[in-house]
């Protein structure tokens, strides 16, 4: 697990600063951890802080009056969650939830606003972070509208694939389904299918991708 | 071996799992919870995990590049 001054180093939120100011930032760093399962933060709830991984895995979710649930994103170590309520206010536009054992580091709305106010670099850097999440939510919108449930479960299939040195993060088919928009079943037929079109093989708990082009080309199919 | 995980907090001990497994890689244990007794035996067929009503058993996949 990396440490919090090297994770702030390390940061997208934080580059360019000095040893100085990240010394000074991380005295307002506070650590958190959960069990699997356990739920970080709740959707509609007052947003106390900004999260940034330091081991594990979340999934930052949405659920519908029905229980059904979406995923928006899955947070890997050294990436951050909630940057939206703690910079414009308001309650927590999802919830969190640790899909393994986690610890997150946080730093407090109050102290994020005070470190803006002091470190306009770092202000330049969270807009960065903001709009590559703000296109991430496109892509997933423009998935959702306009491609197949199939489609779908190949891209995750490519995101979330480990590069053979790593492993990659563990998915289950609830966890597909819940990011794909869909039915745990439909993502099990579309598993299926794929298998069958040699795009990737099923041995046991591993999900092999054996032709990435094709995953690739199925990915990329609209309606 | 890598075995389906049980969340024992979870389990309500309803046993689904267990009828539905066709290898015999599950039991019920005497405090009431599912446990898995031939992991080895287990083809990952995720059916346990799909007839759970709790959540309490899941099946997650690696996903590697070949």
């Amino acid at each position: 697990m990396v440490s919090r001054l090297e994770l702030l180093e390390s940061s997208p939120y934080f580059s360019g600063l000095s040893s100085a100011e990240l010394e000074e930032i991380n005295r307002l760093v506070f650590e958190k951890r959960y069990d699997r399962d356990e739920i970080i933060i709740t959707e509609e709830e007052k947003a106390e802080a900004l999260y940034f991984v330091a081991s594990g895995v979340v999934k930052v979710f949405k659920t519908s009056a029905d229980g059904k649930e979406q995923i928006l994103a899955i947070i890997r170590p050294e990436e951050t969650f909630n940057e939206a309520p703690v910079f414009n206010g308001g309650m927590n536009p999802a919830s969190a939830q640790a899909m393994v054992p986690v610890v997150v580091y946080g730093i407090k709305r109050g102290d994020m606003e005070a470190i803006l106010r002091t470190k306009p670099r770092v202000a330049l850097n969270i807009i960065r972070v903001i709009a590559k999440r703000l296109r991430h939510l496109v892509s997933l919108v423009e998935e959702l509208s306009f491609k197949r449930v199939i489609s779908r479960v190949a891209k995750i299939l490519l995101d979330y694939a480990g590069d053979g040195v790593a492993s990659g993060t563990r998915l289950t088919q609830r966890d597909m389904a819940a990011m794909a928009g869909t039915a745990r079943e439909v993502v099990g037929r579309s598993l299926k299918t794929l298998a069958e079109n040699g795009a990737i093989r099923i041995d046991r708990h591993r999900i092999i991708i054996t032709d990435r082009d094709s995953l690739r080309e199925i990915a990329e199919q609209s309606f | 071996m890598i075995t389906p995980q049980i969340d024992r907090d979870k389990c309500d001990g309803c046993g689904l799992c267990i009828i539905v497994c066709w290898h015999h890689c599950l039991v019920l244990t005497d405090d009431g919870v599912v446990a898995i007794v031939e992991g080895a035996d287990c083809d990952w067929c995720t059916q346990c995990e799909a007839v759970c009503v709790t959540e309490a058993i899941t099946c997650p996949f690696e996903i590697v590049l070949g």
